[in-house]
């Protein structure tokens, strides 16, 4: 369960959005990836988890093609579309213009206006079209950062600890719209994080990174409003994501079952 | 429940209009006492010159120097000046302007560019460039071309400077969010880089034209023959101190218009900003 099978491709590989094969990344005497060999299907949900520095931004930046990488390794199928951690809007362009800017080196270009108005309202920003990027709230600016990534209609999106930033309600929050985006479009979609409740959440797959290597994947399979902590393969699911992530597991609590007595008495 | 809807909001804009105009009143009244000092000296002044403590040689009153200026606006020779002046600087100025500002994107946008043209801009721009007066008469003789050529030069610095730390300061991380959005170095360019540096490029705008109006002062020093420098230079032969003064009076104001003009500017162009 916990093992990579690279080999073994299954009836739908050849559907897949981003192939990546022996894939090498290093910085100086650094070996940031080492011989990656990574996947994404189409209308897949996949977490990329690991402790800073394991090389899980440097991966997704390889498939945005934000990093040069050599013919052959990375390959990706249609378009992709990239949010990162910070918002990063052009602060002298209005909401609008920021999300239809995406759009304009593409066939969509001359409804990119229109095109826009309808991915913000998707995000839920419609009274937001003409605001300038400094007055939103984080959280407002993360829907726009989404919304540009979006908007370009992408078969791959590549989320880079998009809600790191952000408080614990708003995240909540986002994890529930980029789950629904994930439906509606039926796109793939790429998350780097280190949170492991952020990937339990929203992924399909988690994939664990470790030292420029892929370390641990697993597949979840309850439903996605399933997936209480209190359910015991989450619970077990979860312990085994945090070892693998090296943390080591909380003490069980000794006073906890006569608190619960007490609170039920 | 009718009643108190109705009743609530006259009452609100009756206590709103009760507070507002006091603050305005405080407003005014506090403007208008600014002017009280200046009015003074400016009564002052007069007294010395009607009272004879001022010599009319040394500097004219109040009073005649405004007659001057009627005379010099009705007779048409201040408009005539005036736009000569104004012609040099703007001409000398838009040649700074767009020698800066395109050494500054050369500079900016590369690192390789940054190696060849930053050096010799920071070793000229500690020139203090009234220094070069002499040798720009030599190159250039008594003409136009060493007035525009040192109005050009003054401009040309801050604008560089200013343009230069602009794109630089401009976050590596929006450079690549446009980069992942697939924009054209053009479009890079128009919808990242220039209104990026835009905030630094205009504070740059009007140290530009404050230095273009102080070289303009310098460049009409040089043999004048027509223009606000000749005219105060034919007021001094004659000793005319009142005209010297509308002369004085007439720069200030100039630079004073065209630095409201960027103020202007700015507000509109940066209303992004929080």
């Amino acid at each position: 369960m916990a093992s990579l099978t690279p080999d073994a491709p299954g009836p739908a590989a050849t559907e897949h959005v981003a192939r990546v094969r022996s894939h090498n990344r290093s910085f100086g005497d650094t070996h940031v990836l080492k011989s990656i060999d990574f996947e994404i299907r189409s209308s897949e949900f996949v977490a990329l988890l690991g402790r800073s520095g394991c090389g899980k931004s440097t991966l997704l930046r390889s498939i945005a093609r934000l990093d040069p990488a050599p013919a052959g390794e990375v390959e990706v199928n249609g378009r992709t579309g990239v949010a990162f951690q910070e918002p990063r809007l052009l602060d002298w362009r209005t909401v609008h213009q920021n999300v239809a800017l995406a759009l304009i080196n593409s066939p969509e270009r001359r409804s990119r206006f229109e095109l826009a108005e309808k991915t913000l309202a998707e995000v839920g920003l419609t009274e937001k079209l003409d605001a300038w990027p400094l007055r939103l709230s984080g959280g407002q600016a993360q829907r726009v950062s989404l919304a540009r990534a979006l908007v370009s209609n992408p078969a791959l999106l590549l989320l880079d600890e998009p809600f790191s930033a952000l408080d614990a309600l708003t995240r909540i929050e986002m994890h529930q719209l980029v789950i629904e985006l994930w439906r509606r479009h039926s796109i793939a979609i790429l998350v780097v994080t280190h949170d492991v409740d952020e990937a339990l959440a929203l992924a399909d797959r988690i994939v664990v990174m470790d030292g420029g290597r892929m370390a641990h994947e697993w597949r979840i399979g309850a439903r996605r409003d399933d997936r209480a902590h209190t359910r015991p393969e989450i619970a077990r699911l979860r312990a085994e994501l945090l070892e693998a992530l090296g943390v080591q597991p909380t003490p069980p609590n000794p006073n906890r079952n006569r608190l619960e007595n007490q609170g039920a008495a | 429940m009718t009643t108190t809807a109705l009743a609530g909001p006259p009452d609100a804009t009756r206590s709103g209009r009760r507070t507002n105009p006091r603050a305005r009143d405080g407003s005014r009244l506090s403007f208008l006492r600014r002017w009280v000092s200046p009015l003074v000296l400016l009564a002052l002044w007069e007294l010395a010159s009607v009272t004879g403590v001022l010599s009319e040689r040394k500097l004219a009153s109040p009073v005649q120097i405004a007659q001057a200026a009627w005379e010099l606006i009705q007779d048409g020779t201040l408009a005539e000046d005036t736009l000569v002046s104004l012609q040099r600087v703007a001409i000398g100025f838009t040649i700074g302007a767009v020698i800066g500002i395109s050494l500054a994107i050369v500079a900016g946008l590369s690192r390789f560019g940054e190696d060849v043209v930053d050096p010799p801009m920071q070793m000229l721009r500690t020139l203090p460039h009234f220094g070069l007066v002499s040798l720009f008469i030599i190159w250039f003789g008594i003409g136009e071309t060493p007035k525009i050529a040192l109005i050009a030069m003054g401009a040309t610095f801050p604008l560089y400077l200013n343009t230069f730390g602009g794109i630089r300061g401009i976050e590596r991380k929006t450079l690549e969010a446009a980069k992942s959005m697939h924009l054209t170095w053009s479009q890079r360019i128009r919808h990242v880089i220039m209104p990026g540096a835009l905030p630094q490029t205009l504070v740059g705008l009007r140290q530009s034209l404050g230095i273009a109006w102080l070289s303009l002062i310098v460049a009409e020093t040089i043999a004048p023959d027509a223009g606000l420098g000749s005219m105060i230079n034919d007021a001094r032969e004659f000793q005319q101190t009142d005209i010297v003064v509308v002369g004085l009076v007439v720069y200030s104001l100039l630079g004073l218009s065209t630095d409201s003009i960027v103020r202007y500017i700015e507000r509109k162009a940066l209303a992004w900003r929080a």
